[in-house]
């Protein structure tokens, strides 16, 4: 079952390509990450899929649906997390997912969202008093407080502290094991690889490599790098696609322990950055469309 | 649930927003009264003799049918043209088009707000003037029936018109200025703080374009006594042509919100 399918996507602000024929596919059930430096299409391409931009040419399908034309049943089945707002300050957590909730078939119960993001101390303090995690887990609150089928996530967890961002994660994992489609899009690599099924990395508007985080760009087959420290001649860094060897040699030539001995393969974003340098610095400005408001 | 059963709860969550809002609880809900209160204490001594005097009209009741007037302008041009454009940009308005709330629901939501503030706004108002300037307020039924109708043409009037004029902000700073000058400019026109006759007669014609020249007019015939009608620019109180202008705007307004109300800000599309 496709929750997404995108062909042919395009989209242009005058003379920018925003979107550059995009295609791309995300299955029922699936977390999927979308990647790419500022300006690269990924919030203008999410913005077509909720439904709040128009497209210029391409076929979008969004839970069978065309977006742009959604209507009432159609919002019913979607979650989106949006950015922060201040015109929520007057009002408290409890009564903005209670009002929210009514607009929804079938809603969660306020008290299981309000548990679900930690919210349970703050649920009737005024949202003007929330820390800047808070906030953001109230966003993600009144994203899933309708029961969505599919939920869209923008940069979720920009700004929060080690333990809040994984504190979120738990969240997310939990949405996606009830069944939960995600679409996010991120900066933090490591939240990629921590909770995406599949990435896709976008830059220029069109997509550049689609895989699993482990997979993406040949990451797996690519060679490792041994380093170790000799007493005598100093640091040494080998390249090789065949490290336990080497390693099995080093510890026989030291008798033992290898000083300082690290073995790594490149990292998500090692391989990230390898992807979007040809495009990074060429036609890849922010565009003001996606300056964060 | 359906759109009305919908708008009626946005209309408790905007009456709780703004009631906690207390720049707009001062200057949009109380200013009126106070200005009614002012007025009444400065030129209480003017109204001591002459027609005025002999018509039994003190200068609170001289002044309360332009504070009322301006109350209707107040709580619905101002207050939804302000928290409108203020709405868009911070992202309120976004965040309620991605739920499957109906649009029907929002305005219906603000309309609930208008009416119960202005309401309680004008019921205040009454209030201060009898028990703290023993204004006699009317017993003729026909009176209030047509403070009713102007009452009503003039607070739809001014939803729809203020949420039309939010667009004309780029953002929620700008709209501050843009609203202040100009409801402060038409007050001054349209005799709501001077008596109407005494402005020249072509500040009078600019002033008769714009309704609430013929809401404070209207209020006048609900307010002052009948012979005072001789006094207006027609030399009657008007009330047909009142009624045609008060629709004509409303008419006006609902075309431009349905051609320019958007529910992200510009460029987003």
């Amino acid at each position: 079952m496709t929750a997404i399918s995108i062909r042919g996507l395009v989209k242009t602000y005058g003379a920018t390509r925003a979107v550059d024929g995009l295609d791309l596919d995300i299955e029922t059930g699936e977390v999927f990450a979308l990647l790419g430096p500022n300006g690269a299409g990924k919030s203008t391409t999410v913005e077509i899929l909720e439904g709040f931009r128009d497209r210029d040419a391409g076929e979008v399908s969004v839970l069978g649906a065309d977006p742009a034309r959604a209507d009432r049943l159609w919002r019913n089945r979607i979650g989106i997390v949006l950015q922060s707002s201040s015109g929520l300050d007057l009002l408290t957590p409890r009564e903005i997912l209670t009002s929210t909730a009514k607009t929804y078939a079938a809603p969660r119960a306020v008290d299981d969202v309000v548990a679900a993001v930690g919210l349970e101390e703050k649920a009737d303090s005024r949202i003007a008093g929330l820390s800047g995690g808070q906030r953001r887990r109230l966003d993600v609150g009144l994203g899933i407080i309708g029961r969505p089928e599919l939920v869209f996530l923008d940069e979720p967890t920009t700004g929060f502290d080690p333990q809040a961002r994984r504190d979120f994660w738990g969240l997310i994992r939990g949405l996606a094991a009830e069944g939960t489609t995600i679409l996010l899009t991120t900066h933090y690599l490591d939240e990629a690889e921590q909770l995406a099924d599949r990435v896709g990395v976008i830059a220029a508007g069109r997509l550049l490599a689609l895989d699993t985080p482990a997979n993406l760009g040949g990451r797996a087959s690519e060679e490792a790098t041994v380093t170790w420290l000799d007493e005598a001649s100093g640091r040494h860094t080998e390249k090789t696609s065949t490290p336990t060897e080497l390693v099995t040699r080093l510890a026989e030539q030291y008798h033992g322990e290898v000083p300082e001995l690290v073995v790594s393969r490149p990292t998500l974003e090692d391989t990230y950055l390898r992807l979007i340098a040809p495009h990074v610095g060429q036609g890849s400005e922010p565009i003001a469309e996606e300056v964060p408001a | 649930m359906n759109a009305l059963a919908i708008g009626l709860d946005r209309t408790l969550v905007e009456l709780k927003m703004y009631s906690r809002e207390k720049e707009a609880v001062f200057f949009g809900f109380l200013f009126p009264v106070l200005m009614l209160a002012l007025f009444s204490m400065i030129f209480g001594d003017g109204f001591t003799e002459g027609n005025a005097a002999e018509d039994g009209v003190t200068a609170a009741r001289f002044f309360l049918p332009g504070m009322a007037a301006a109350g209707v302008m107040l709580t619905s041009f101002q207050t939804m043209a302000m928290s409108v454009a203020t709405e868009r940009d911070d992202g309120t308005l976004k965040r309620l088009r991605a739920t499957p709330m109906p649009p029907m629901s929002y305005f219906l939501g603000k309309v609930g707000l208008v009416v119960v503030t202005s309401l309680a706004q004008f019921a205040l108002l009454l209030l201060v003037a009898r028990l703290a300037f023993g204004v006699e307020l009317p017993t003729d039924p026909g009176r209030w029936l047509t403070f009713a109708w102007v009452f009503v043409l003039g607070v739809a009037g001014g939803t729809v018109l203020g949420i039309a004029y939010s667009s004309m902000a780029s953002s929620a700073r700008a709209i501050g200025a843009l609203v202040i000058a100009p409801t402060l400019v038409l007050q001054f026109i349209s005799g709501v703080y001077f008596a109407f006759a005494d402005l020249p007669d072509w500040l009078k014609q600019v002033a008769s374009v714009f309704p609430l020249k013929w809401i404070a007019q209207g209020m006048r015939s609900v307010f002052f006594p009948e012979q005072w009608q001789r006094a207006e620019m027609a030399g009657s109180w008007e009330h047909g042509r009142t009624a045609l202008v008060l629709v004509a705007w409303l008419v006006l307004g609902l075309l431009l919100c349905a051609r320019t109300f958007r529910w992200t800000k510009r460029g987003t599309t």
